[in-house]
């Protein structure tokens, strides 16, 4: 696998070669903040806790994690570089992995950058390390889980349009399964059962327990085999 | 060093290439003809692993592509057609970038780029982003990348579009003096390219090899006549 170090190198640094980086920092930041500020009523509260911040995550990722990823495949096939990288001595496999984890690796850097907020909670109180410890680790591993459907999608298509709106197409399922608006309405239709099982294939779902400090192995399977299974199915769209 | 046997690919329905076969030895260069939508590129993207073919085989030196892409993508050179390239890369981060990728990793990718740079005549825009090269200067960065790791088998896909006349004959210069040591297959619009350096010549027309044989076989075809006019009577079919 050492073939996949100078291609995440160079996926990583071309963010920054561009101004996709530098705008999409500021937008993600100046969106994670305001939506804390002003719909999460952060200093209303007056607990020195980031719930607030964290409970919009997966909502933010639902757009801003598509404009992050539609490039990844899309950009590659429209200006014909894909033939370029696929002529060099790597598997497909290498060339999704690497180029998946330097998205990812952006994405854990913007995330990070949000790290004032956790410096005002710590000012302003006393909050629990810990609890912002496991939202942070949780709102990364969810970020991955978006990005591989987002990755996906860019594999299916050399439009980078078609690209974002099929990926918040998904994402949006994925999310929508676990909100509890949405599930009440599946549990008036649906046997419960039924319901539950559909529920446990959202982000939110497995996104919360991470934001009361819980780390249960069965939410970091499910981003976990969740990456997984759209990487796959990314390699599969490649070869094919 | 390539042997391509009964090579097919098709899109849907669409035979693209059918029963393509030939050989290229150490120090031919081998020209390839043929109308826009003939099959050259397919063919060519066949060879380097880029596109399953269908059916048939393609070895390059003894490997067979669908066996070991990774080893066949090690022993070669390509050039796509257009010369594409990750344009917010400066010349000397993409050539660094590629070294790396073909196994030059650290103070041992400096020789390799280098010669490539200098090879290319690239030295002046080393610090220049792709982006903002002209036409010619993109399509040599493309050149440079191919035989950065000096392979033994280059397939350029049209190398010498987009160049003014002189930069057409340096580039063919360098690559009759690559071939000597390798084998070399390209792509080319250009009857003269092919009279001016190939030692044979391959006409694909809708996706089956019609000639294969030299300059001067191929010029023997109607004595007296233009390139072009062998040409299309050859590919009168294929309009």
């Amino acid at each position: 696998m050492t073939h996949v170090i100078p291609v995440f190198k160079r996926e990583f640094l071309g963010y920054f070669r561009s101004p996709v980086a530098y705008v999409f920092l500021v937008v993600f930041l100046m969106a994670a903040v305001g939506l804390a500020f002003f719909l999460g009523r952060f200093f209303d509260a007056g607990q020195a806790t980031l719930e607030s911040f964290f409970v919009f995550h997966p909502w933010l990722f639902l757009f801003l994690i598509p404009a992050a990823g539609m490039r990844l495949w899309s950009e590659e096939k429209r200006t014909g570089t894909i033939e370029l990288l696929f002529t060099l001595p790597l598997t497909t496999l290498e060339a999704v992995v690497s180029k998946y984890l330097a998205a990812w690796a952006f994405l854990c850097v913007a995330i990070a950058l949000t790290f004032p907020m956790a410096l005002t909670v710590g000012y302003l109180g006393d909050p629990d390390w810990g609890i912002i410890l496991t939202s942070y680790m949780g709102s990364m591993l969810m970020a991955g889980s978006y990005l591989g459907v987002c990755s996906l999608m860019s594999a299916l298509t050399k439009n980078q349009v078609i690209s974002f709106v099929l990926s918040v197409i998904v994402c949006l399922i994925l999310l929508f399964l676990g909100w509890s608006v949405f599930n009440e309405l599946l549990e008036a239709y649906l046997p419960q059962f039924l319901a539950d099982v559909l529920a446990n294939f959202s982000f939110i779902t497995h996104f919360e327990p991470f934001t009361k400090g819980i780390i249960d192995p069965s939410d970091v399977v499910f981003f976990l085999s969740l990456t997984g299974f759209t990487l796959f199915l990314n390699v599969v769209a490649l070869e094919r | 060093m390539i042997e391509v046997s009964n090579l097919s690919k098709s899109y849907g329905t669409k035979p693209a290439v059918s029963g393509v076969s030939f050989r290229v030895q150490q120090g031919d260069i081998l020209g390839f003809l043929g109308p826009n939508g003939a099959g050259k590129s397919t063919t060519m993207k066949m060879i380097t692993g880029f596109l399953q073919p269908s059916s048939g085989t393609a070895k390059v030196g003894g490997i067979d592509v669908a066996v070991d892409p990774v080893g066949v993508k090690r022993q070669v050179g390509y050039l796509p057609e257009s010369a594409p390239a990750y344009g917010e890369m400066t010349v000397l981060e993409f050539l660094e970038f590629i070294a790396e990728s073909r196994g030059f990793r650290g103070a041992d990718r400096k020789a390799p780029v280098e010669r490539a740079l200098r090879l290319t005549h690239l030295i002046t825009v080393q610090h220049q982003t792709i982006e903002t090269l002209s036409k010619g200067f993109k399509q040599r960065v493309g050149f440079a990348q191919a035989l950065l790791h000096d392979p033994d088998v280059l397939i350029l896909d049209e190398p010498t579009d987009g160049l003014d006349p002189n930069q057409k004959n340096e580039v063919r210069a360098l690559i009759k003096e690559l071939a000597q040591e390798k084998a070399v297959v390209l792509s080319t619009h250009i009857l003269e390219e092919v009279e001016a350096i190939c030692t044979r010549i391959i006409l694909i027309s809708e996706g089956k090899v019609v000639v294969d044989e030299t300059p001067a076989e191929f010029q023997a075809r109607q004595p007296g006549a233009r390139l072009d006019e062998i040409f299309a009577s050859l590919t009168k079919s294929d309009v």
